[in-house]
C-alpha cells in the first residue's frame, strides 16, 4: 500500500507492506530523519513525539514508535528538524529551551521541541499536564517549564503550519475502510482481523511481543465512526472519537470524569487513542469503563447489517472475554449528561500517565437525604470493569449519611477480590477502593479532599 | 587572570544546547551506518538460576535476515565484560545466574529481525535455588568478598550499654533504574587488524580493554569513541561493555560493521540498577537527641556478578555519618550475591543508601524526643571549618579522616531562614490540625558527600589541547558528556586559561586515541580531574607561546594578548607560532593530591574534599490512599566557586527530582521466580513533569573550595541527588501527623507505603 503524507512541509510517498511499519522507523531508516529518537518503544517516554496535523488543522504531538504508517495517510507530519525554520532560525520554544538551560543529554529534547511546539500552536499553557508524556531524567523539569511558559508570548511562526493533505481511504493491500458500512462487510468476511483504532495498546503487540497481526484494518479513515452527536441528555459518541475529544466534551457536566480523563495516557496517547479502542480491548484497567459503567452507558456494537445494543457493564464477561460475536465491532457508546454527582477516582504510583492500580467511578443520586440511585464502579478490581452490587445495594434506599457509606464500604469486601500485582497489592486496592467511597462522600458534601488544590 | 565572559563563572548554556533543541546532535544510533551493517540482539535466559542442558538455535539460524549466531563457545578470547572480577561472560558459560542473562547473540540484517530471531531460541536449562532477596543470600551465606567490611570509631557497644535513650529499627529501601533516556547502544567498525568502537559509555577506556582482551589484541588496536550519552547516571559505567564486546566480536567475525541497541524492556532485564539495600541501626542518644553510639549494619543486594558492588558498598559505609559527628560507631557491610541483575553504579555510588540509614536514624530520634528534626540534626554536626582552632579540633569521621572543611552550620542557618523552616513548621500542625483526610509534612536534611574516587588511582586524568595556525583551539580530555555540561565548563577553563573567547574552543569527542589510560566519568569528578588537566596543558601552551614573544609576562585577554605595549590577536600570535616553529599541541595531566585510603582497614583519606548543601521539602499526603504530593523545595547547594550557576543549578534541580524519584515513586518488582515485574516505563515510573515541586527554589552557596581544586570549584553531579531525603522525611513528617507511633516509613515511599504506614502510625 502507498502511503502519502506530508513531512515536514513536503508531499513523501511511502510503501507500507504489512501496515504495521512505525512511522518512527520510517523516519529514522527510510528519510534519515534521526532527531526523533526511541526511548522506550512503547508510547511511555515522549521521546519519538512528532506533530501531527489531520484535517481539522488542530497540531497534535503523538508518539511516532507507536503510529503505523497507515495511520498517517493523508496526514500532515512535522518532526523536530521541520521545527525550526528551513533557514536555521529558531522556533520560540526551542529558542526558550537553549535560554533557560532545557537541554542536559539532549535525549528528550526533540520530543519536548515538538510537544512544546504543538501545544504553543494550539495555545496551551497547562504545562504540566501538557508535558506529562514527556519523559526527563536530566533536568527534574523546572527550566523545561520555564522555558515553555517563557515561549507562549511569542507569536506562532508561520513556517510551522501545516494543513492535512487530503484523508485517503484505501483497500489497496490493506483494509482501510472509508466507513462503517464498509468495515461491517469486511469485518464479517474477516473475523479474525486486528482492528486497528487509535493503536496505543496494539502497537505495543507490534513493537514489544513482535506478533504478526494479519489481516488488519485500520479505522482511522471511517468518518461515520468518528461523530459525536448531541441528544439533548446524552451523547452518542462514535467508537473512533480519540480520548482528547470525550476529555473537551465532558468538561463542563462532568468535571471530575474530564480530570481523571486528564490522567489518561499522556497527551500523545489522548490524540491517539479511541474510546471504543479502550472498551473494545477489555483491559481490567482501562480508564473509560469504569466511568463510562457508573455514568448509564449503552454500548452500540455491530455485526455485518446487524446492530444491537447492550449496558456497558454486560460487555465484560470475565479476564480477556467479552460480550462480543465474531466479526461484531463497536460502532459507537451513548453517554448520558444525567448521572448525578459522577465521580472518578485514579489511583496510581504516578500521578500523571500512569496505569490504574484501582480507578474507582461512583453516581449517587440523593432524594430527601435517601439515596435513590447508585452506581459505583471501578476497574482493577476484579478482571474486568465491574460494578460493586453489594455496596450499591448497601447504599439504595438507606439515608445520605457517613454510616450507610461506611456500611457501603463493609459490603464493598464481598464485591471483588482484586489481585496483587507490581501496581498494587490486593489488599491496598481493596482498601483503597472502599476508601473512594468515603472520598466520595466528604468531596460530594464540601470537604477538601483532593492534594492537587492544597497549597505550601 | 581576568575572567572573560565566556570563561568560568559566566552562565553558558550547554555546549550543544542548540543540537539538541533542533534535533542535530548526533547519538550513537544515529551515526549513518556503513552500507552492509549488522544489527545484534541478545538471547536472555527465563531462568534465574540453572544449568544450561542444552541449546536449539536452528529456528534462530533460519529465521529471516539472520547472518550469524553465536554462543559461548564461539568465542575465541575472553569471554568477559566485568569491570573488576572477571566474572561476567558475554554469554552465559555452562550456567545461567539471572533472568535476562545474555546466553546467546544473534546478528542480523536488521534490528527488528535480530530481535525477532532472538525469540526463537530453545534454551534448555535445569534450575537450581535460585537466592533472590538479600535474606536469602544472608541465609545461604552467598557474598562477595570473604565476610562482611567493618569500619569501626570507638567502642560502639560500651557507648550504646551506657546511653540514656536506646532505639532500633531497621530500614529496607529499594534499587533503581537509571532510566537513561537513551538506551544502551554501541557499533564497531572493523578495520585493518584494527577496531573502532562508538559507544554510549562513560568510560571508553574500560570498553577499549574489554573489547581488545575479546579480539586478542593490544589495547591500541581498539579504539573507543564516544561525543555524547543520552544520559548515563552510573549506568553507563560498566553495563555498556557487552553492546560494545557483542559488536566488535561479531564485526570481527563478518568483516562488516556491527550495531546493537537494547530494546527499552532488554534494558530493563539485561542490566543493572542501582543496589536495593537494608540498614538495621541501633543507636543510643542523650535527652538532647545527641548520638553517643551508633552500630549499624548494611545488607547490599549485589546480583549475580560483582562489577562495582565492592567500591559501592564502601561508599555507604563512607557516608553513614553524613553531618554528623558520631563519637562511637560501627558500621558491618554486607555485600550479598544474589540470583538478580548486577546492581552497579548510580549516582551516589552507595553514598544515598549509606545516608538515609543515617537520615532515618534523626528523624527516629527527633519522633522519640518530640524534638525538631532540623534541631537535632544541627545538634550533631561537625565542628564547622569556620571554627576551628586551638580550643576547637576537627571532627573525625568512622574512617579516621578528619572534617576540616565543614560548613553546613552557616548553611544551613542560612536555609532555614530563607525557607522560613520555622514558621512554616508552626503553619504545617496548625494546618493539620485542622485536617482528617489530608496532613502536610515538612522536613530538613542535610547532606555532605565525599569527592574523589575511592579506588585512589582513578583519581587522574590526561587532556591534549591543540591551537591551529589560525587562532582555534581544539580541546579533548579523558571525560565523557553525558548531559551535564562537562564540555562548556572544561571549555570555560580552557577559554579562562588560554584568554580567549569560547567560541574559539571546539572540545571534541573522548577517544581512546587522544587521551589514553582514562578513569570513568563518574564520582562527580569530570571537572575536577579534566578541568585541571585541561588546564595544565593551556598553561604550557601560553608558558610557549610566551617564551615566543619573549615576555613572561604576557596578558592573554579576550583574544587579545597584550605584550611589551603592544596588542595582536591570539590567532595573529597563533599564526607567528606557527611559523616560528612553536609546538601548539600539549597534553596535560592531573593527579588529585593529598588522598590516601586503606578500604581493608577503614582508614585514611580518601576524599579530597566534602561538597556540602541542605534542603527543606514539604508535603501533603492523602490518608485514604497515601497519593501524595511536594509542595515545595529549598536548595542550597555548595558549589564552591561555581564554574557556571547555570548548568550547576541543572544538576541540582535534576539531582534532586531523581533522589526524589528513587524515594517515592520509583519500585522496582520482582516476583518468586526472579523475573523483573518492572521493566519498562509502563510499569517503572520516574518522575513527570508534574512531578516537579510547585515551588522549587534553588541557590548555590557561593563561596571558594578550601581545596586547591580547579578555579576552587565543587563537583556537583552527584551530591544534590541526596536532597531528595528531605521530602522521604517530610512523607514520614506527615505520616507521623496519623497518630502517636513511628510511621517507620520505608523506601520507596509509594502511595501504598504511606498508606501503610497511616495504619502503623494510628496503630
Amino acid at each position: 500500500m502507498n502511503i502519502t503524507f506530508s513531512l515536514n512541509g513536503k508531499a513523501v510517498t511511502a510503501q507500507s507492506d504489512t501496515g504495521l511499519e512505525t512511522l518512527l522507523d520510517h523516519l529514522r531508516l527510510d528519510h534519515g530523519l534521526n532527531g526523533t529518537k526511541e526511548g522506550c518503544n512503547e508510547g511511555d517516554c515522549g521521546a519519538c513525539s512528532v506533530i501531527v496535523t489531520g484535517q481539522d488543522g488542530v497540531p497534535r504531538a503523538m508518539n511516532a514508535c507507536i503510529l503505523m504508517l497507515p495511520q498517517i495517510q493523508g496526514k500532515a507530519v512535522r518532526t523536530v528538524e521541520g521545527v525550526s525554520a528551513p533557514d536555521g532560525t529558531l522556533h520560540p520554544v526551542q529558542q526558550a529551551m537553549v535560554d533557560h538551560h532545557g537541554s542536559q543529554c539532549g535525549f528528550c529534547t526533540p520530543g519536548f521541541i515538538t510537544t512544546m511546539a504543538a501545544n504553543h500552536a494550539g495555545g496551551i499553557t497547562n504545562h504540566e499536564t501538557a508535558l506529562a508524556g514527556n519523559l526527563c531524567r536530566c533536568t527534574g523539569y523546572a527550566p523545561i517549564l520555564r522555558a515553555a511558559k517563557a515561549a507562549e508570548q511569542m507569536d506562532v511562526p508561520v513556517w510551522i503550519k501545516d494543513a492535512g493533505a487530503g484523508d485517503v481511504a484505501s483497500t489497496d493491500g490493506i483494509f482501510c475502510p472509508s466507513n462503517a458500512d464498509e468495515l461491517a462487510g469486511w469485518y464479517a468476511a474477516n473475523p479474525d482481523a486486528t482492528l486497528i483504532a487509535g493503536g496505543t495498546d496494539v502497537g505495543l503487540w507490534v513493537t514489544k511481543q513482535l506478533r504478526d497481526l494479519a489481516p488488519v484494518a485500520f479505522l482511522g479513515h471511517a468518518k461515520d465512526l468518528t461523530g459525536i452527536q448531541d441528544q439533548g441528555d446524552a451523547w452518542r459518541i462514535g467508537a473512533m472519537a480519540t480520548i482528547t475529544e470525550v476529555m473537551d466534551l465532558v468538561k463542563d457536566v462532568y468535571p471530575s470524569l474530564h480530570t481523571m480523563l486528564a490522567r489518561y495516557g499522556s497527551p500523545q496517547v489522548r490524540n491517539a487513542a479511541t474510546i471504543g479502542g479502550n472498551i473494545a480491548n477489555g483491559s481490567p484497567i482501562g480508564d473509560g469503563p469504569p466511568a463510562l459503567i457508573a455514568a448509564g452507558a449503552t454500548l452500540h456494537l455491530r455485526q455485518g447489517d446487524a446492530r444491537r445494543d447492550l449496558a456497558l457493564e454486560d460487555f465484560f464477561i470475565e479476564y480477556g472475554q467479552q460480550d462480543r460475536a465474531p466479526g461484531e465491532f463497536v460502532e459507537a457508546i451513548t453517554l448520558p449528561k444525567t448521572a448525578r454527582n459522577l465521580r472518578c477516582y485514579k489511583l496510581s504510583k504516578r500521578f500523571d500517565q500512569d496505569i490504574s492500580a484501582v480507578c474507582g467511578c461512583l453516581s449517587v443520586d440523593v432524594a430527601n437525604g435517601i439515596v435513590t440511585q447508585a452506581r459505583v464502579a471501578f476497574g482493577g478490581m476484579a478482571g474486568t470493569p465491574k460494578r460493586a452490587p453489594l455496596a450499591e445495594a448497601a447504599l439504595m434506599g438507606q439515608p445520605w449519611i457517613a454510616e450507610t457509606v461506611a456500611q457501603a464500604a463493609q459490603a464493598m469486601a464481598g464485591d471483588f477480590t482484586p489481585l496483587s500485582d507490581m501496581r498494587a497489592s490486593a489488599d491496598y486496592r481493596m482498601a483503597t477502593a472502599q476508601n473512594m467511597l468515603t472520598r466520595f462522600f466528604a468531596d460530594v458534601t464540601g470537604q477538601t479532599t483532593a492534594i492537587q488544590g492544597v497549597n505550601p | 587572570m581576568s575572567v572573560s565572559t565566556s570563561g568560568v563563572t559566566a552562565k553558558l548554556p550547554h555546549d550543544t544546547a542548540r543540537e539538541h533543541v533542533t534535533g542535530h546532535a548526533r547519538y550513537v544510533d544515529d551515526i549513518p551506518a556503513p552500507a552492509g551493517s549488522l544489527h545484534l540482539c541478545f538471547g536472555t535466559s527465563q531462568v534465574a538460576a540453572g544449568k544450561i542442558t542444552g541449546m536449539d538455535l536452528t529456528a534462530v539460524r533460519r529465521a529471516p535476515g539472520v547472518v550469524d549466531v553465536l554462543t559461548a563457545a564461539e568465542l575465541r578470547f575472553a569471554n568477559d565484560v566485568s569491570p573488576s572480577a572477571h566474572d561476567e561472560p558475554l554469554l552465559a558459560d555452562g550456567t545461567v545466574q539471572y533472568v535476562g542473562q545474555p546466553v546467546f547473540l544473534v546478528v542480523a540484517d536488521s534490528h527488528l529481525a535480530a530481535r525477532k530471531a532472538a525469540q526463537l531460541g530453545k534454551v534448555d536449562i535445569a534450575p537450581t535455588t535460585a537466592l533472590l532477596t538479600i535474606e536469602d543470600a544472608m541465609a545461604a551465606d552467598s557474598r562477595f568478598e570473604d565476610g562482611p567490611r567493618v569500619y569501626a570509631k570507638g567502642d560502639a557497644a560500651k557507648a550504646l550499654d551506657q546511653a540514656p535513650h536506646r532505639l532500633t529499627g531497621r530500614l529496607d529501601m529499594g534499587g533503581q533504574e537509571h532510566f537513561y533516556l537513551e538506551g544502551q547502544v554501541a557499533m564497531a567498525l572493523p578495520g585493518e587488524g584494527d577496531m573502532k568502537v562508538h559507544s554510549s559509555s562513560q568510560h571508553p577506556t574500560e570498553i577499549q580493554h574489554k573489547v581488545a582482551e575479546a579480539l586478542g589484541v593490544p589495547f591500541h588496536q581498539v579504539t573507543v569513541e564516544v561525543r555524547r550519552m543520552g544520559g548515563g547516571f552510573g549506568g553507563k559505567e560498566s553495563q555498556g561493555n557487552a553492546l560494545a564486546v557483542a559488536c566488535a566480536v561479531a564485526a570481527q567475525r563478518t568483516g562488516r560493521p556491527c550495531k546493537m541497541r537494547y530494546d527499552r524492556d532488554d534494558d530493563f532485564m539485561i542490566t543493572g540498577k542501582r543496589h536495593d539495600a537494608r540498614v538495621d541501626y541501633d543507636v543510643g542518644f542523650d535527652d538532647q537527641g545527641r548520638v553517643l553510639g551508633i552500630d549499624f549494619t548494611h545488607y547490599f543486594r549485589c546480583g549475580w556478578a560483582q562489577d562495582l558492588s565492592l567500591p559501592v558498598a564502601d561508599r555507604a559505609m563512607l557516608h553513614a555519618d553524613n553531618a554528623y559527628d558520631l563519637p562511637h560507631a560501627q558500621i558491618t557491610s554486607h555485600r550479598l550475591k544474589t540470583n538478580t541483575q548486577s546492581a552497579t553504579a548510580f549516582r551516589g555510588f552507595g553514598g544515598p543508601q549509606g545516608m538515609v540509614g543515617i537520615e532515618r536514624v534523626m528523624d527516629h530520634i527527633a519522633h522519640h524526643l518530640n524534638l525538631d528534626g532540623a534541631a537535632v540534626r544541627e545538634r550533631n554536626y561537625y565542628v564547622s571549618g569556620g571554627r576551628i582552632s586551638d580550643q576547637k579540633t576537627p571532627g573525625t569521621t568512622p574512617y579516621g579522616m578528619a572534617v576540616t572543611d565543614f560548613n553546613l552550620d552557616d548553611l544551613s542557618a542560612k536555609l532555614l531562614a530563607t525557607s522560613q523552616y520555622a514558621k512554616r513548621r508552626a503553619a504545617v500542625a496548625d494546618w493539620n490540625a485542622k485536617n482528617d483526610i489530608l496532613k502536610k509534612g515538612i522536613a530538613f536534611s542535610p547532606v555532605k558527600f565525599g569527592i574523589s574516587f575511592t579506588l585512589t588511582q582513578l583519581n587522574q586524568a590526561g587532556a591534549l589541547v591543540q591551537i591551529y595556525s589560525d587562532g582555534s583551539i581544539l580541546i579533548n580530555h579523558g571525560g565523557t558528556e553525558m548531559g551535564q555540561g562537562l564540555f562548556q565548563k572544561v571549555a570555560q577553563v580552557a577559554a579562562t586559561t588560554l584568554g580567549v573567547p569560547r567560541d574559539v574552543i571546539r572540545p571534541s569527542a573522548t577517544a581512546t586515541d587522544k587521551v589514553p589510560n582514562t578513569s570513568a566519568t563518574a564520582a562527580s569528578s569530570g571537572t575536577d580531574l579534566n578541568g585541571m588537566a585541561v588546564r595544565d596543558a593551556c598553561l604550557k601552551l601560553r608558558a610557549r607561546l610566551c617564551d615566543h614573544l619573549g615576555d613572561p609576562d604576557a596578558k592573554f585577554e579576550d583574544g587579545v594578548v597584550t605584550s611589551k605595549g603592544r596588542e595582536l590577536s591570539f590567532a595573529d600570535l597563533a599564526t607567528q607560532a606557527w611559523a616560528a616553529r612553536v609546538s601548539l599541541s600539549a597534553t596535560g595531566f592531573y593527579a588529585t593530591p593529598d588522598i590516601a585510603w586503606d578500604r581493608i582497614a577503614g582508614k585514611g583519606r580518601p576524599f579530597f574534599y566534602f561538597a556540602y548543601g541542605a534542603s527543606v521539602s514539604e508535603v501533603v499526603i492523602d490518608t485514604l490512599t497515601g497519593e501524595n504530593r511536594t509542595l515545595r523545595v529549598d536548595i542550597l547547594h555548595d558549589c564552591g566557586s561555581s564554574l557556571n550557576a547555570a548548568l550547576d543549578i541543572g544538576q541540582i534541580e535534576g539531582g534532586y527530582v531523581q533522589g526524589a524519584g528513587w524515594l517515592t515513586m520509583e519500585e522496582l518488582v520482582w516476583d518468586d521466580a526472579g523475573r523483573l515485574r518492572t521493566h519498562a516505563p509502563s510499569t517503572y515510573k520516574i518522575p513527570a513533569a508534574s512531578d516537579a515541586p510547585d515551588i522549587f527554589n534553588v541557590d548555590l552557596w557561593d563561596a571558594p573550595n578550601p581545596a586547591d581544586t580547579i578555579y576552587k570549584s565543587k563537583a556537583v553531579g552527584e551530591p544534590p541527588f541526596m536532597h531528595g531525603i528531605s521530602t522521604f522525611l517530610a512523607l514520614s513528617d506527615a505520616v507521623a501527623a496519623c497518630g502517636p507511633h513511628y510511621p517507620d516509613l520505608q523506601a520507596p515511599a509509594t502511595c501504598e507505603e504511606i498508606w501503610r504506614a497511616v495504619q502503623r502510625a494510628k496503630g
